[in-house]
């Protein structure tokens, strides 16, 4: 667990928690990075849906991820578009690609915008950002290496 | 379909930042629609087909205000700015397929003076297809607008192709360029050289303020019919020769494409050329989608203009300006025009089909190609001649 309250903003937008996004959301609030993996294909899936893309089967489960993953794609955010972040400008949103093939959308924590890199490695962690009804909300994260 | 339809009349209102366009969302369209009726030398209550643009006003409120007591075709396209180009395609349907005789399509905004981009986040992710998953997975981690959602994929464009800031910013440059040649355009008398597009603020790196488009007041309209019908009107008649529109895939989410630089248009732009039986290279102008500056050199390479990582060398040197070997977006586009969500992209074709784009005219100009982007890269494409 990481900086936990340190980064709270108010207003920050959190997830509905509902249906399977809030399946998902449950295991981070364990600390587990779980996707969707196919039960007939074996194929990982990100975002949560209900059937399989590749074979439409309806058989699958949460499997945990290894956590690892590698810098896709990001950008920097120079100017705020949304209140809750105004404080944290800039900072950078990352596409990592995870070793399952996934990928998704989050943050390195620990990585100043100016040293990312396409490529580079990262792992799993989680930033605790608040609560909901439906209980406390842990968004993965990663950090370098 | 192809020649089937045609598109008889354009308008537009004025564009505006700043003091605001002192009329409603409804008003304002109303004025863009009068102007293309007007255009096509039809009464309004004549129209029997309206497709408003995505949560901007319903088909039936339109008909009310513009006497429409036939109306008997009433759709909207739900791919946000692509749906003008789309509805082109669906407007062709319609009319040569006797569903209707004269459809309207109008579209505009206070975009300036009303909720900007920043505001209507949220609204946005309750509207467009995937907003749930961009309420769930990427509002909470800051990545909250389009520019954000796009930057991602210009990023990526420039780590596999070399991509660079200059090319980026030879967009913006033209269509600064071509902005003043046109005085309805915002930036009419505000030119731009390349240090000052690279000294423009950041804002969602890589891009710039000068890599986005504008946040203007404004409304624009066509009205399209079928080809006989057309020949007793006004203008001339510009024949959608072809048409097609698509999804990206998933079209709900960004990040999880195995090929993050196939969008819908990677898959219409093909079948829009196949139709009107014609080939990028026959393209005397093109009107593209540009939302950013990346997006134009995304869509040249996905619509065929060039090969996938050929675009950022495709859009240097005077390539995409006036005079160049493909004029691109010749009224200044949404990065200098105005943003009236696309069909400022209509109108310039129009005009420069019909030969009435005065000082901007592409000389000889007989066959131009329009293309929308909208959401999460749903496309759209028209091919059309005069
Ligand atoms: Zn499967």
């Amino acid at each position: 667990m990481t900086d936990a309250g340190k980064k709270k903003a108010v207003g920050l937008p959190l997830p509905l928690m509902q249906g399977l996004h809030g399946e998902f959301y449950g295991h981070c609030a364990a600390g587990r990075l779980s996707f969707q993996r196919c039960s007939d294909c074996g194929r990982w899936r990100h975002v949560p849906r209900e059937i399989c893309p590749a074979c439409s089967s309806w058989n699958w489960s949460w499997e945990q991820s290894s956590g690892r993953g590698t810098v896709y794609t990001y950008t920097i955010a120079e100017r705020p578009m949304h209140p809750a972040f105004a404080e944290r400008c800039p900072y950078a949103v990352v596409v990592v690609e995870m070793e399952e093939g996934v990928r998704l959308l989050s943050r390195v924590v620990d990585c100043p915008p100016s040293e990312l890199e396409i490529g580079a490695a990262v792992k799993v962690d989680f930033e605790d950002v608040g609560s909901t009804a439906a209980g406390k909300v842990l968004l993965p994260v990663f950090r370098r290496g | 379909m192809k020649d089937k339809a045609c598109i008889v009349g354009v308008g537009a209102t004025g564009f505006c930042r700043g003091e605001g366009s002192g009329k409603s969302l409804h008003g304002l369209q109303l004025e863009a629609a009068l102007a293309a009726l007007a255009d096509a030398g039809l009464r309004a209550g004549e129209v029997d087909g309206i497709m408003p643009f995505p949560n901007l006003g319903t088909a039936e409120g339109f008909a009310a205000s513009l006497g429409c007591e036939n109306l008997r075709f009433a759709t909207t396209v739900n791919m946000g700015g692509a749906a003008p180009v789309a509805s082109l395609g669906v407007a062709a349907a319609a009319v040569s397929s006797g569903l209707a005789d004269y459809v309207l399509m109008p579209a505009g905004w206070n975009g300036y003076s009303g909720s900007r981009a920043g505001a209507i986040v949220q609204e946005m992710t309750a509207s467009i297809p995937g907003g749930a998953i961009a309420r769930d997975f990427y509002l909470p981690h800051g990545l909250v607008a389009p520019p954000q959602w796009y930057a991602l994929i210009a990023r990526r464009h420039m780590h596999e192709y070399g991509t660079t800031a200059e090319q980026l910013g030879a967009v913006a440059l033209a269509m600064r360029k071509h902005a003043q040649l046109n005085p309805a355009a915002v930036m009419h008398g505000k030119s731009m050289t390349m240090e000052q597009y690279l000294a423009s603020p950041m804002i969602t790196d890589p891009y710039r303020l000068f890599d986005c488009c504008l946040e203007t007041d404004g409304a624009a309209a066509f009205v399209v019919t079928s080809a006989e019908r057309a020949r007793d009107l006004a203008r001339t008649p510009v024949y959608i020769s072809g048409v097609a529109s698509a999804q990206p895939y998933p079209a709900d989410e960004i990040t999880g494409r195995e090929d993050i630089f196939r969008t819908g248009l990677t898959v219409a732009a093909p079948r829009a050329f196949e139709m009107a039986g014609v080939k990028p290279a026959d393209a005397d102008f093109a009107q593209v989608y540009d939302c950013f500056t990346f997006e134009v050199v995304q869509q040249l390479e996905e619509a065929g203009f060039c090969a996938r990582g050929e675009g950022g060398a495709f859009v240097q040197e005077g390539r995409i300006e006036l005079g160049g070997e493909l004029p691109v977006n010749t009224h200044g586009g949404l990065l200098s025009e105005a943003h009236v969500l696309g069909m400022g992209h209509v109108v310039e074709a129009v005009r420069q089909l019909r030969g009435e784009a005065a000082g901007r005219q592409v000389a000889d100009a007989s066959l131009g190609v329009v293309t929308g982007w909208g959401d999460f890269g749903d496309g759209s494409i028209a091919v059309l001649r005069n």
